[in-house]
């Protein structure tokens, strides 16, 4: 009986905890059908208005191609330059490995707001303004750790027997790397990008310090926060938790077919 | 002459040499992105920590004097931030921790078909907003939300009272938004343990307690380090949080370094204001993982 029930209580404890998880995503769902006009704090009934006109408050959907001009750049800067680091880390023995780890490490161990500021003095003191190309170059700042240390982790997770053997059959260098590494390391470089895209697209600190009078989704959700958030708003979020999703559903299944193959 | 020479002495680790150079070529665009923006921006809020107002007194513009002061000042004047800040961050760590390890607990052991789906789950949130997401915990907690009307029907919460604008919702807010960051790495740790560890464990005699206490935790201490760091650091420097579902009583140093740069244009100060902030992050960091290096955990 007391071992059905420890067994059992953490169970019991673990859908609490992803109840809580969920708690404010169904708010945010659940507010985008809210009939209700700039205050979208309480519930007045039931209207798919702001579904059919997403774009009707003002800026909300140039905010949001903002984050995309920043997030797709971003991504892609931050993907490649963190997949380079990550072989040379996980491949390679080169001087000056204790100092790059380092450097990798402490973008990720610094607060935000620091990040933010560091940048901005920098841009004042040489005297560059603020817009969308100093949020790009932040982006790709902090995604690189993020990026090194996903596909880090796949590419030493690799088996080396298998690269090994593509040498034995007189695979160039460069061959086994495209046709062996490589697809083995993707998923790991999917990933990496997947996240990199989401951290840019979800990040307001950094971005607020550099971006000056442009704005992001997340610098639009903050403006209209004084004034009360458009349901529009939760549209947008609730169609960025979708697409999201069918993303990583998408990954899942690639993976298993694989498997199976 | 000397470099032939050096070449042919070399012959046996002419692969090596080129092994290095495609190292350094890999590195280079990475580490070199990293410099410009993340070390030289840090150099730079150095310098600018030491400077004092122009003395035109035109805002904005500052000039170098290397008044160290600025530190003590920006310390002394921002103590009660300072602190409030590390006992915040210290706070959400420990509920986040003690939400995040039976969760990942679960996950790992206990969870059987339905593993991927949580784990889909706990990383949810990651994919909405996290404005958004804060911004309905207002919603929730605030004064027409479902949790004050129903403490206050059952008597618990007096009428007019609040939750939101207090340091339980800042805190349940850094505990809420860093709990992903958490739970991830203490779920990988406690997935890489063979479970056969603790079915030998029990052979053993020892019971569901002592094989936890000897066996799954130190085995899952460096999830456990990695996600404690992974909330402690950004919930420190976090001003959302408390801006958001707190009052000005529970505002933190992240809020004080954003308005000294945007409301008071006070580069300096919160350009100190930072580096305090960085560097004890830093020393704390190091002393926990010492701490934990010694056998601290068993």
């Amino acid at each position: 009986m007391t071992h059905w029930l420890s067994k059992n209580l953490i169970r019991i404890y673990a859908v609490l905890a992803i109840f809580f998880i969920l708690l404010p995503i169904f708010y945010t769902v659940a507010f985008s059908f809210n009939d209700a006009q700039k205050r979208n704090i309480s519930w007045q009934g039931f209207t798919l208005t702001a579904w059919l006109n997403p774009c009707e408050p003002i800026g909300i959907c140039e905010a949001l191609g903002n984050s995309f001009k920043v997030g797709i750049p971003a991504t892609i800067l931050a993907t490649v330059m963190g997949t380079m680091i990550a072989f040379a880390l996980g491949r390679y023995n080169f001087r000056g490995r204790g100092t790059t780890n380092l450097l990798i490490f402490l973008p990720m161990a610094t607060p935000e707001v620091v990040l933010g500021a560091s940048l901005l003095s920098m841009f004042i003191n040489i005297k560059v303004g603020s817009g969308l190309l100093p949020v790009i170059i932040a982006h790709t700042m902090f995604c690189v750790s993020f990026v090194v240390v996903t596909v880090k982790a796949r590419v030493a997770s690799l088996d080396p027997k298998l690269e090994e053997a593509a040498r034995d059959l007189y695979a160039s260098e460069w061959e086994t790397f495209r046709r062996v590494t490589l697809p083995l390391v993707a998923p790991g470089i999917a990933a990496a990008a997947l996240l990199s895209f989401a951290l840019s697209f979800d990040d307001f600190i950094i971005t607020n310090f550099n971006s000056g009078v442009v704005d992001t989704f997340p610098e639009y959700v903050w403006t209209a926060a004084l004034r009360g958030v458009p349901p529009q708003a939760n549209v947008i979020g609730t169609l960025m938790f979708i697409i999201a999703l069918a993303f990583v559903f998408a990954g899942q299944v690639l993976s298993k077919r694989r498997l199976t193959k | 002459m000397a470099l032939a020479h050096a070449e042919v002495g070399n012959k046996a680790h002419a692969p090596k040499k080129r092994a290095k150079r495609i190292a350094y070529f890999l590195l280079a665009p990475g580490l070199t992105w990293l410099l410009i923006f993340f070390a030289f921006p840090l150099i730079n809020l150095a310098e600018t920590s030491t400077k004092t107002p122009a003395p035109t007194f035109e805002t904005g513009e500052f000039v170098q004097t290397f008044r160290f002061s600025n530190f003590v000042d920006a310390f002394v004047n921002n103590q009660e931030q300072f602190f409030r800040s590390f006992l915040y961050a210290l706070i959400a760590t420990l509920f986040a921790l003690a939400i995040a390890y039976p969760l990942a607990y679960a996950i790992a052991f206990r969870s059987g078909p339905w593993k991927n789906l949580m784990l889909i789950l706990v990383v949810a949130p990651f994919f909405t907003s996290f404005l958004l997401r804060t911004l309905a915990w207002k919603q929730i907690l605030g004064a027409e939300g479902p949790v004050v009307s129903a403490l206050q029907f059952l008597g618990i919460l007096p009428p007019e009272a609040t939750i939101t604008a207090t340091a339980f919702s800042v805190i349940l807010g850094l505990t809420y938004n860093f709990l992903p960051f958490m739970t991830l790495p203490i779920y990988a740790s406690l997935d890489r343990i063979d479970y056969r560890l603790l079915e030998a464990s029990g052979d053993l005699y020892a019971n569901g307690v002592t094989t936890f206490r000897k066996v799954t935790l130190p085995l899952s201490a460096p999830g456990v380090v990695a996600g404690t760091l992974l909330t402690f650091i950004p919930a420190s420097g976090d001003y959302i949080n408390a801006q958001l579902l707190g009052s000005p009583e529970n505002y933190m140093i992240g809020n004080v370094i954003n308005s000294r740069f945007f409301r008071v244009v006070d580069y300096p100060t919160a350009a100190a204001l930072s580096f305090i902030l960085m560097a004890t992050i830093l020393v704390l960091v190091v002393i926990y993982i010492r701490r934990l290096g010694t056998d601290e955990l068993v």
